[in-house]
C-alpha cells in the first residue's frame, strides 16, 4: 500500500502547498498555538484533529490570514500569509466552523457576491454558479432566501461557495458538525470527488474520527496548542498500538474532557 | 470597483427586505412629527409654525438613526459570521469599508427622503425648490458621518450587548442636543457649548437652511464643520475597520 510511505519521503519541500514553521499564537498571555510545524502536500487530504480548545480553529485562522501569528511562518501556495495576504487569499476557499452566509440574501446572491469579491468574470461566474449549485443540489432553490434553508442546505451552499473561485486549497473547519448521516456522507462524497477530479488540496478538522479515518490520507493531532502526532493513518495506529483512529486519538490526547477557552 | 458596488447593493437589499425595519424606522419620526408638530407651545412662545421648524430636525433624526444602525450592523455580521466571508476575500479593507459606508449612507438618505415626503402630508411646505440639492447634500453628509461612526464603534465591539448602551448614551443625546427640537437662542451657556460641539447641530441647521426655515450658523459654517467631522470619522472608521481581527 502506498500509505506505507514514510513521512520522510513526503517532506520534499517542493511539493508542499501549506508550510507551517514554528507557528505560535498568544492570546492574553495564553499560548493557544505553541510552536507547531507541519506541511501539507499538493493534492492530498489532510486531517487536523484535536480535542475542543486544542488550537485547531486558531491555527486555521492563521493559515487563512484572519489572525496574525504571534511568531512563526505560514506559507500557502508559496506565498507568505502576512506579507502576501491577497495572493494567499486567492489561493484557498474556506468553509468555516460557524455559518457565514447572509441569510437575507438568496442562495444565488450569496454565490454571486462571493464571485464578485474574488473577481471571477461574469460569464464564467454564472456558469460556475450553475454548475456548483447543481453539484450540491441546490439549483432549484437558487432564488430562495438562505434563512429558509436547513442546516444541511446551508452547509452545502457554503461548500459550493468555497469552490466558486477554483481555489487550490479548501479549508474545512468541522464541515459536517451537527448534520445527519445522509448529509455528512453526501458532503464527504463531494469533497473526495473534488479532490480526485479537480486535484484540490483538502485541509479539514473534525470531531468524527470515523470520518477522518475514511477520508484523510495524512493526519496531524494537536493538543494544548502542540502537535502530539502526525503522519499516515497506519503510522498513528502503529505508534499507539491501536486498531482505529478513535483509539489512537484517545491514546494520544487522554480521556479528560476539555474546557474550551472562549476568546 | 465591483467590490464597492456589491457591498453597496447588499446593504440596500437587506434594507428593503427587512419589512419590520422599514416600518419601525418610519414609525418613530412620524410619531415625533405628529406628537410635537401640532403642539401650540412653540407658536405662543416664538411665533411661526413649529412644523416648519421641526421637520428638518426629524429628517436629521431619521438619517442619524438609520445611518448609525447601518454602521453598527457590522456587529450582526460578526455574530452571524458573514463578516468572515468578506474579510477572508482578496480585497482590501478599504474597498469593503467604502462599499458598506456608501450602502449604509444611501439607505439613510432614502429614509430621510421618505420622511421628507411624508411631512408634506402633515402640512410641511418648503419655500424654494432651488435649494433641494443642498438639502440632499446635507443629508448625505449626516448619513456618511454617522455610518462611519457606527462602523468605528462596531469595529471595536465584540458582541451585541453594547448596542443598547450606544443607542441610549450616544444616539439619543446626539439627537436631543442638536437643536433638532428647539431653537438655539437663549439656551443656558453650558448647553450652547455642547450643542456647538455636536456635529449633528450643523447638519440640522444646514437642512433647515436648505428647506427655507433659516440658518442659525450660516451655510459655510454648517458645510465646513459637518464636512470636516465627516471626513475625520471616515478616516477613523476605516482605520478601526482595517484593524479588525477575528
Amino acid at each position: 500500500m502506498t500509505e506505507k510511505k514514510s513521512e520522510k519521503n513526503l517532506i520534499s519541500e517542493k511539493n508542499l502547498i501549506i508550510k507551517v514553521k514554528n507557528l505560535t499564537k498568544v492570546y492574553n498571555g495564553l499560548k493557544a498555538v505553541d510552536n507547531i510545524s507541519f506541511g501539507v502536500e499538493k493534492g492530498e487530504i489532510f486531517a487536523f484533529l484535536g480535542p475542543n480548545g486544542a488550537g485547531k480553529t486558531t491555527t486555521i485562522k492563521m493559515l487563512t490570514t484572519l489572525t496574525k501569528p504571534t511568531e512563526g511562518l505560514v506559507r500557502i501556495n508559496d506565498y507568505d500569509s502576512v506579507s502576501q495576504e491577497n495572493e494567499v487569499r486567492r489561493s484557498f476557499g474556506i468553509v468555516f466552523q460557524d455559518p457565514s452566509l447572509d441569510d437575507q440574501l438568496t442562495a444565488y446572491e450569496n454565490m454571486d457576491f462571493h464571485g464578485i469579491l474574488y473577481k471571477v468574470p461574469k460569464d464564467l461566474r454564472q456558469k460556475r454558479i450553475e454548475q456548483l449549485l447543481e453539484f450540491v443540489e441546490l439549483w432549484e432553490r437558487r432564488n430562495s432566501l438562505v434563512k429558509t434553508f436547513s442546516g444541511g442546505m446551508r452547509r452545502r451552499l457554503e461548500v459550493a461557495r468555497g469552490l466558486l473561485h477554483h481555489p487550490q486549497i479548501l479549508f474545512l473547519d468541522e464541515p459536517t458538525l451537527g448534520l445527519d448521516p445522509q448529509t455528512r456522507t453526501h458532503i464527504w462524497n463531494y469533497i473526495k470527488k473534488l479532490n480526485q477530479e479537480e486535484k484540490v488540496t483538502i485541509f479539514f478538522t473534525t470531531h468524527y474520527m470515523e470520518e477522518a479515518e475514511k477520508v484523510a490520507q495524512r493526519i496531524a493531532i494537536i493538543d494544548h496548542g502542540k502537535i502530539v502526532a502526525q503522519g499516515w493513518l497506519n503510522e498513528l495506529k502503529e505508534q499507539t498500538k491501536t486498531k482505529s483512529l478513535e483509539e489512537a486519538f484517545i491514546a494520544l490526547t487522554g480521556y479528560e474532557i476539555r474546557d474550551e477557552e472562549v476568546k | 470597483m465591483n467590490t464597492v458596488y456589491i457591498l453597496w447593493l447588499r446593504q440596500l437589499k437587506r434594507y428593503f427586505r427587512s419589512k419590520s425595519r422599514l416600518i419601525g424606522s418610519l414609525g418613530q419620526p412620524l410619531l415625533f412629527l405628529v406628537a410635537l408638530g401640532f403642539g401650540p407651545i412653540y407658536q405662543k412662545a416664538a411665533g411661526g409654525s413649529y412644523i416648519q421648524f421641526l421637520t428638518p430636525g426629524i429628517i436629521a433624526m431619521s438619517v442619524l438613526f438609520t445611518a448609525m444602525f447601518s454602521g453598527i450592523e457590522i456587529i450582526w455580521d460578526r455574530q452571524f459570521g458573514f463578516l468572515k466571508e468578506t474579510l477572508v476575500a482578496p480585497v482590501s479593507r478599504m474597498e469593503i469599508m467604502i462599499g458598506r459606508t456608501l450602502g449604509g449612507a444611501t439607505v439613510a438618505v432614502i429614509q430621510g427622503t421618505v420622511v421628507f415626503l411624508i411631512s408634506f402630508l402633515i402640512g410641511f411646505r418648503i419655500k424654494d425648490f432651488l435649494y433641494l440639492p443642498l438639502f440632499f447634500l446635507f443629508m448625505l453628509l449626516i448619513a456618511l458621518l454617522f455610518t462611519a461612526l457606527g462602523t468605528a464603534i462596531a469595529s471595536k465591539m465584540e458582541d451585541m450587548h453594547g448596542f443598547q448602551l450606544i443607542m441610549n448614551f450616544l444616539v439619543m443625546p446626539l439627537f436631543f442636543l442638536s437643536g433638532a427640537l428647539f431653537p438655539l437662542q437663549n439656551l443656558p451657556r453650558a448647553l450652547t457649548t455642547i450643542v456647538m460641539l455636536n456635529p449633528l447641530s450643523y447638519g440640522v441647521d444646514g437642512l433647515r437652511g436648505a428647506l427655507g426655515a433659516g440658518y442659525q450658523f450660516g451655510f459655510s459654517q454648517d458645510f465646513l464643520l459637518l464636512g470636516a467631522a465627516t471626513g475625520a470619522l471616515l478616516v477613523i472608521g476605516s482605520y478601526l475597520f482595517s484593524k479588525i481581527e477575528l
